[in-house]
C-alpha cells in the first residue's frame, strides 16, 4: 500500500483490512474499493441477500431547533417544514444559480433534524449550514455510518434489533442495535430494501462484526456501491450531478414538493421555477449501449447524424443487468425513452437508447 | 517456447514466427472482474504499440498494445462471451490473440520472467 499521510480512517478502517479489502484513496479517505469476493460478486450479493457498507465517511449532522425546518429550507429546494416526525426525505443544496452544491437526506427526528451529506462536499456543507443556521447545527464526528443493504437485510437487522422489521421505506427511529444506541433510517443507496444505521464510533466495529455474522451477509466495497447505484438511477455527487446542473435538468423534481415549487425561498428559486414551467434545456437520462462496450464518464453522446448533444455522467457494467448501463445528459428533444442516440467510445459511434430509470425495479419496502 | 513481457502487463509466448498476447496475472488481479473484451480484427496487420484490444473491469477499461508488429492470425473469440476467463486463466485460456510478426528482434526489447517480476512489483 503506498502511504497516505494525509488520508482520513473510519471506525472501522482496521476490519477492512483484516476482511482483505483493497484499500484506496477516495474523497480525503482510505475506504475499501473492494473485498476478496470482487466487485460482479458483491454486486450480486447485495442484490440477492445483504451487503454491509462501510459510509462512516460521509457528513453526519444534527440541526436543532423548532425553527430548524423553516431554517434548512432557506438552503434546499426540498418540503422539510411539511416532513413529518420520523420521516426522512431526499433534497440538494442549491446555489444562487440553480446549481447543485450537495444532496442529501434530512430526518426529522423529533426533536431535531439529522442530515446525512456526502464526504467530498461536508466541510462546504457544513460551514454553509453554520453559516446560515449557527449554532444551532452541531456536527457528529463520533458516529460511524453503517448500510445494510439487499432484500436480506430486514431479516438480520431484526435478529438485533427486532424493532428494525416494523420500520418503513424511508423512515427513521432511534433504537438499540445489539445493545448498541443508534439511529437507524429505513433507506440506502443501492436500489434494494434496506437500513443505514449511525452508531457510536467506539461501537462501530463491533456492530459490524456482529452483522457480518450473519451468514447472508458480506462486505461490500466502494465498487459494487457504483455499480448498485448507477442500475437503481441515483445520482452522484460531483459526476451526475454538480454546481453546473440544476435539479430539474437532474430529473430530481419529484424531490421538491408542491409548496416550494409554487413559494420558492431558496437558493436559485428563479432558475428553477422557470425550468418547472417551461422545461430545462437538457434532462439527465439513462442511456443502454445495444453492444457490450461500457461507455464511461465523460463519453459524448450524439445524434443519429453525429451531431454532439450531451455527454455520459456516469457509465459502466450493470452486473445485475449483465450488460453495460450509463447515464448522461442529452438535449431535451432527445430525453424521450426509447429515442435512438450513438455514444462515441474510443472515437467510434456505438448505437445506444435512452431508457428510462432505474435499470433495475427497486426493492423499496414501501409503507 | 519462450515467454516474454511488456511493460503494459502482457505476456508474450513465442512460438515459431507467431506471439500469442495475453495479459498477466498481475494485470487481471489489478483490473478486477473483467466484463468486456474487445479483439482486433484477423488479418489485420499492426505495428508494435498499436491499440489492438481493449480490456475493461467493472472498474476500469485498458488498452492492449501490440507487443510487436505484424499481422494477427487468430483472436480469442470465445473471451467476447466470457470475459470472466481473463480472470481465472489469465496466462491460459484468457489469451487475446496471435500475432505472425514481422521483426523478430521486436522481441528483444520485451522482459523476461525476472524482469517482469521485478516491474510488476515483485
Amino acid at each position: 500500500m503506498t502511504d497516505s499521510p494525509n488520508l482520513k480512517t473510519t471506525p472501522l478502517t482496521a476490519l477492512h483490512e483484516s476482511l482483505g479489502g483493497k484499500m484506496v484513496p477516495f474523497a480525503g479517505y482510505m475506504m475499501p474499493v473492494q473485498f476478496p469476493l470482487g466487485v460482479l460478486s458483491e454486486h450480486r450479493h447485495t442484490r440477492a441477500k445483504a451487503g454491509l457498507f462501510d459510509v462512516s465517511h460521509m457528513g453526519q449532522l444534527r440541526i436543532d431547533g423548532h425553527d430548524a425546518g423553516s431554517r434548512l429550507e432557506t438552503l434546499v429546494p426540498g418540503d422539510i417544514v411539511g416532513l413529518g416526525t420520523g420521516r426522512m426525505r431526499y433534497t440538494q443544496f442549491t446555489n444562487a444559480d440553480g446549481g447543485i452544491l450537495d444532496d442529501l437526506m434530512v430526518t426529522n427526528a423529533g426533536d431535531h433534524l439529522f442530515v446525512v451529506v456526502n464526504a467530498a462536499c461536508k466541510e462546504a456543507d457544513t460551514a454553509l449550514l453554520k453559516g446560515s443556521l449557527g449554532k444551532a447545527v452541531v456536527e457528529l464526528p463520533d458516529r460511524a455510518l453503517l448500510a445494510l443493504q439487499g432484500p436480506a437485510a430486514e431479516g438480520v437487522l431484526k435478529t438485533l434489533a427486532p424493532a428494525a422489521a416494523e420500520m418503513a421505506f424511508m423512515t427513521y427511529a432511534a433504537m438499540d442495535v445489539a445493545g448498541i444506541p443508534c439511529f437507524v433510517t429505513r433507506s440506502g443507496y443501492t436500489g434494494e430494501d434496506g437500513y443505514e444505521i449511525s452508531v457510536p464510533a467506539d461501537r462501530a466495529a463491533t456492530l459490524a462484526e456482529q452483522l457480518l455474522a450473519h451468514p447472508d451477509v458480506e462486505p461490500i466495497g466502494l465498487g459494487a456501491r457504483d455499480s448498485l447505484r448507477l442500475e437503481a438511477g441515483l445520482c452522484l455527487y460531483g459526476h451526475d450531478i454538480d454546481t453546473t446542473t440544476s435539479p430539474i435538468e437532474a430529473a430530481l423534481t419529484w424531490s421538491i414538493g408542491k409548496r416550494r415549487r409554487e413559494e420558492g425561498g431558496f437558493p436559485g428559486a428563479v432558475r428553477i421555477q422557470s425550468e418547472i414551467a417551461n422545461g430545462p434545456a437538457r434532462r439527465r437520462v439513462g442511456i443502454k449501449p445495444e453492444g457490450r462496450a461500457p461507455a464511461r464518464e465523460g463519453t459524448e453522446i450524439t445524434d443519429a447524424d453525429g451531431r454532439a448533444i450531451g455527454q455520459v455522467t456516469s457509465g459502466g457494467f450493470g452486473p445485475s443487468v449483465d450488460g453495460p448501463v450509463a447515464m448522461g445528459y442529452v438535449e431535451t428533444g432527445f430525453a424521450k425513452d426509447g429515442t435512438a442516440v450513438q455514444l462515441v467510445v474510443r472515437g467510434k459511434p456505438m448505437p445506444a437508447r435512452v431508457t428510462r430509470l432505474p435499470f433495475v425495479a427497486p426493492g423499496y419496502k414501501r409503507g | 517456447m519462450t515467454v516474454k513481457y511488456t511493460e503494459d502487463h502482457e505476456w508474450v509466448r513465442v512460438e515459431g514466427g507467431v506471439a500469442t498476447v495475453g495479459i498477466t496475472d498481475h494485470a487481471q488481479e489489478q483490473l478486477g472482474d473483467v466484463v468486456f473484451v474487445e479483439l482486433p480484427d484477423t488479418g489485420q496487420t499492426v505495428a508494435r504499440g498499436d491499440a489492438s484490444g481493449v480490456v475493461e473491469s467493472v472498474k476500469a477499461a485498458s488498452e492492449i498494445y501490440a507487443p510487436v508488429s505484424g499481422e494477427i492470425v487468430e483472436v480469442n473469440q470465445a473471451l467476447v462471451d466470457t470475459p470472466g476467463t481473463v480472470n481465472s486463466d489469465p496466462t491460459g485460456a484468457g489469451w487475446f490473440y496471435k500475432i505472425k510478426f514481422s521483426d523478430p528482434s521486436e522481441l528483444d526489447g520485451l522482459m523476461d520472467e525476472a524482469a517482469y517480476k521485478a516491474h510488476a512489483g515483485g
